[in-house]
């Protein structure tokens, strides 16, 4: 892909399945899924949303400190997240629990993160999925300097080449870190996917505070192609995510897609979205909702029975249950966990630190309390 | 009086101060249409325009850097840092330009901004929320950096500092939002404590405790606590002073308590290593050193990074570790 193929700079939305269930071709997007995948796909978007419910009614419950919904991007995040390789490494916000998924992070671990049990802590290398980034946009620089590591231990072009992924939105653009990864990815020719999902809102500000032209088009300026699809349709999000993660490896650069979705529910469940925005957009979205478009094209098909549905609803009650019961039960960290992993070894200072904390919890046993 | 939420009088200082002034605005993330996170800012767009309260594009090195600009065209802008954690991306611009500007200029350039900053912890939130980056700004020549501590305070302090001519950091208790206090929304500066001024909140003989932010409540607990007595704090009589401003600090507000009391605790959310305490921890050694009976001791946050939530309680320091730590030094 290069910056002057048709695709790069049209207000054209790539789109594969339109919002009533229609699969519609388009040529720079060729794709042949098997029902089997799109049944996969189906399952991962109901999947996604139940655990994303389930965590917003645990934190109404108060058994999560805050949550960041996903709600309304389960596209954007499963189709992306289906697009990558094995051995391609991600970088996400904090809303990423769909890529989550896709990368085998359990979602007890981010209800963990939101209820305050850890900030994360699991292994990067092991899932290729980083932390979640909380500072706007801090990780797409990770990400570029990850894709030169790429680059300097010579995988890239061969047959297991490799590339990063990069996820932040709308808001982010509007970082200079953000536009400092625009820049050195492409003059170093970056093996890296800028995945940008455009919720249309910055919290309260909507994106016209961020942008006067496409997201997209932003990329050209920097020198790289730039694509925008519909954030809500799986399948063009897997296709155009597929390609430009297989350029980055084939050595060609970065892309940037500007995943077209919107952000259903508030930014977090402390955010009153009433206060700035209109129910009527609402409206609108929900007709192009991420899911039903799925379901539609497969039952018109015939690619999946009632007995699929019905299968997967219960599939999706069964996580419920069960990351919700692991939540409930999860045990808060040792207090003296605080003073773990600031540093390789523990320093005089900390040990000195936790040596007289302890003591000092331990003297409140002792006085019985 | 008028009895508002701490959150509330910065509300009415911030108004209060653009009526006075219309060259002062208001510029930050979600701070027009939806009033701030924490809604500090509602209803001010809606009454000054969106020219005098800005919904910024989400990049704090812009903010930043834009209100120096606006400063050197003779606005006063005050900024809104969303979160703690979120200043870094402008620290540039406030290390390396807005502190040095009146140096490098010999004076003939004033940046007259205000950087409001909600600091600390205790609400239960993730990493980056709830941090005390305050001792940075306060080694950072040139700028003043002050703490309002309750409504009163938030009230005429923001308003001294949007007046002063010097760039101020303007950090505000998270937790103590809703705390709620008596304010004269009706009056004017003039009778204010200036914002440069350590006060005592309290009188007492035995040990000074010097506080600031959102410790002043739990310094004032820990006093009415001791006074009391009970089974582990015998009656003793702690004056509580509320630093108020980090820098320059108030050190003849701060000594003249410590030479009556002979004894002093300094206590903040900030890590003891390298805090404000270790700065005041020193002065007052130095200016009271025949007037102290025990050494000056601190009460804070540990060597570590911010923990996750469920561990802050551990973390911030509460009425039992400051009562240890008077005890200790009672007990010396």
């Amino acid at each position: 892909m290069t910056a002057e193929s048709g695709t790069a700079t049209t207000d054209q939305l790539i789109q594969l399945l339109t919002p009533e269930g229609e699969r519609v071709e388009h040529p720079d997007y060729p794709l042949d899924l098997s029902a089997a995948d799109l049944r996969a796909m189906y399952r991962d978007l109901v999947l996604v949303r139940r655990i994303d419910t389930e965590a917003i009614s645990l934190q109404r419950q108060g058994e999560l400190g805050i949550w960041a919904s996903l709600l309304g991007q389960e596209a954007a995040q499963i189709g992306s997240g289906r697009a990558l390789g094995p051995r391609d490494m991600v970088f996400p916000t904090y809303r990423e629990h769909g890529v989550a998924w896709c990368r085998g992070i359990d979602p007890v671990e981010l209800l963990g993160l939101y209820r305050g049990v850890s900030h994360g802590g699991w292994a990067p290398e092991e899932h290729k999925f980083h932390l979640y980034t909380i500072v706007i946009g801090s990780q797409t620089l990770h990400a570029t300097g990850y894709a030169m590591g790429i680059q300097r231990d010579g995988a890239v072009g061969g047959d297991d080449a490799e590339a990063v992924i990069a996820y932040f939105g709308d808001g982010a653009t509007s970082q200079g870190d953000v536009n400092e990864a625009f820049v050195w990815a492409p003059v170093f020719n970056a093996p890296v996917v800028f995945f940008c999902q455009n919720n249309q809102w910055a919290i309260s500000e909507p994106l016209e505070k961020q942008s006067r032209i496409p997201l997209y088009q932003r990329a050209r300026g920097f020198g790289f192609p730039g694509v925008r699809v519909d954030g809500n349709d799986v399948l063009a999000c897997y296709a155009v995510t597929k390609k430009a993660l297989q350029a980055a490896r084939e050595g060609q650069g970065p892309t940037l897609i500007e995943a077209f979705t919107y952000r259903m529910g508030a930014h977090t469940t402390t955010d009153d979205p009433t206060r700035y925005r209109l129910a009527s957009e609402l409206e609108v979205w929900k007709l192009k909702d991420p899911i039903e478009r799925v379901r539609a094209y497969l039952v018109r098909t015939g690619q999946a029975e009632p007995e699929f549905f019905a299968a997967v609803e219960a599939e999706a009650k069964e996580v419920g249950a069960r990351i919700r019961e692991a939540c409930r039960t999860m045990p808060d960290p040792e207090p003296l966990s605080i003073f773990d992993n600031v540093y390789a070894e523990p320093t005089a200072i900390l040990r000195e630190e936790r040596e007289q904390y302890a003591a000092y919890l331990d003297s409140f046993e002792e006085a019985g309390r | 009086m008028t009895t508002l939420t701490l959150s509330k009088a910065l509300n009415a200082g911030l108004r209060k101060a653009m009526e006075n002034d219309p060259k002062v605005l208001i510029m930050g993330e979600d701070v027009g249409k939806l009033g701030g996170v924490f809604r500090v800012t509602d209803g001010l767009q809606k009454d000054f325009g969106e020219d005098r309260v800005i919904d910024t594009p989400l990049a704090e090195s812009g903010i930043v850097g834009t209100a120096i600009g606006l400063a050197l065209r003779g606005f006063r802008p005050v900024c809104e840092i969303q979160f703690d954690g979120f200043v870094f991306p402008a620290t540039n611009q406030i290390v390396t330009q807005l502190a040095k500007m009146r140096y490098r200029s010999r004076g003939n350039v004033a940046l007259p901004v205000t950087i409001r900053i909600p600091c600390g912890g205790g609400i239960g939130a993730v990493e980056h929320h709830s941090e005390s980056p305050e001792v940075l700004f306060a080694h950072t020549a040139g700028l003043r950096v002050v703490a309002c501590a309750d409504a009163a305070d938030a009230f005429t302090m923001i308003q001294q500092s949007i007046s002063s001519d010097d760039p101020v950091i303007f950090f505000e208790p998270k937790r103590r939002y809703w705390d709620k206090g008596e304010v004269d929304v009706a009056d004017g500066l003039a009778a204010a404590l200036p914002f440069d001024r350590a006060r005592v909140v309290l009188d007492g003989t035995d040990v000074t405790l010097l506080c600031y932010g959102p410790m002043v409540r739990t310094g004032l607990e820990s006093a009415l606590a001791a006074r009391e007595g009970g089974p582990n704090h015998h009656g003793h009589s702690i004056e509580v002073v509320d630093v108020r401003s980090l820098s320059p600090l108030d050190m003849e507000t701060i000594t003249a308590s410590v030479r009556r009391t002979g004894r002093c605790v300094v206590a903040h959310e900030a890590p003891v290593y390298a805090g404000l305490g270790a700065e005041i921890a020193a002065r007052v050694t130095e200016q009271c050193f025949y007037h102290l009976e025990a050494p000056v001791l601190r009460v804070g946050g540990f060597a570590t990074p911010y923990p996750p939530s469920r561990l802050e309680d551990h973390y911030l320091p509460d009425l039992d570790r400051v009562l240890d730590a008077v005890d200790r030094t009672l007990e010396f």
